[in-house]
């Protein structure tokens, strides 16, 4: 699956305020680091500040600082701010699925919906900071493949 | 401290798993240390947490040869905390234990399986390092 650009952008500042937490990060060093647009990364780390996962660090070295619980915030709680995952129409008790293909269908993509939200719901901020952690252990372990 | 369980540890057992599931189970607990608590071979394993005297968590696991397709591999079928000791460690240790015997008698891999919605539980086996294995669970009903 692909997520929208907003999303990926909020799990990538989250996890970088996530792993810094005693530091306020400017957002234009975000921006640097993954290449995108300040202006459109400042919406972004407004809604995330709304939201009361970050905190804005006002004057001279400030930017934002994550406030969140790392073991407590999931990547779902991320992902739900900016992508929808309503219930398909069928599904909320609206008009029922025409045709028995409408249904069969329907079947199938609530199977694969949820794994999906099973799967963004069990993984907390910690864990995936520890995969993190895992992929650069692996890489720095293997710098042939990184040449 | 984790140790193997012994039979005058299973009182304790089935009041953990009656807290958390609401079911007094002592036939099936009865006939799971049987099975897995007296067991003389490495392959299963039933192992509780002990803390100040007292049972506080348990991990039961057996290693499955070539069932569904695998490779000789460990599956974590049962695993729980008293939610008074939760958050202190204990499903870790408990995991780590039987970790540890498997890979001792050379299995290399660890599975377990679980309900989609029992996201507490999905969490926690997320959190010791388990993705999703290249099974899946399937299931119908079967119609009188």
């Amino acid at each position: 699956m692909r997520l929208q650009k907003n999303t990926s952008l909020a799990l990538y500042s989250v996890l970088e305020f996530a792993g810094a937490p005693d530091r306020p990060i400017a957002a234009a060093e975000i921006a640097d680091k993954y290449g995108v647009s300040a202006h459109h990364l400042a919406k972004v780390l407004a809604e995330l500040a709304r939201s009361g996962i970050l905190a804005s660090v006002r004057g001279a070295g400030g930017g934002y600082r994550f406030v969140g619980n790392a073991k407590r915030l999931t990547l779902m709680d991320i992902i739900q701010m900016f992508e929808d995952f309503a219930d398909p129409p069928a599904q909320r008790g609206a008009a029922e699925p025409a045709t028995p293909v409408d249904k069969a269908l329907s079947a199938v993509l609530s199977e694969i919906d949820e794994n999906i939200k099973a799967t963004f719901k069990s993984i907390t901020l910690a864990t995936m900071m520890r995969l993190i952690e895992r992929q650069q252990a692996a890489a720095a372990a293997s710098p042939e493949r990184t040449k | 401290m984790v140790r193997p369980v012994r039979r005058g540890d299973l009182d304790q057992v089935i009041d953990i798993d009656a807290t958390v599931t609401g079911l007094e189970k002592r036939k099936y607990w009865l006939s799971v240390y049987r099975r897995y608590g007296s067991a003389q071979r490495d392959e299963q394993q039933f192992l509780v947490a002990l803390a100040r005297g007292r049972v506080v968590g348990f991990v039961i696991g057996e290693v499955r040869d070539w069932e569904f397709g695998s490779p000789p591999c460990g599956w974590v079928f049962a695993i729980d905390v008293d939610p008074q000791a939760r958050l202190t460690g204990v499903g870790t240790q408990l995991l780590q234990a039987i970790s540890a015997r498997f890979r001792h008698i050379g299995v290399r891999k660890l599975r377990t399986m679980l309900a989609l919605d029992n996201t507490l539980i999905l969490s926690f086996f997320r959190s010791q390092g388990m993705m999703a294995g290249p099974l899946i669970a399937l299931e119908m009903d079967l119609d009188s």
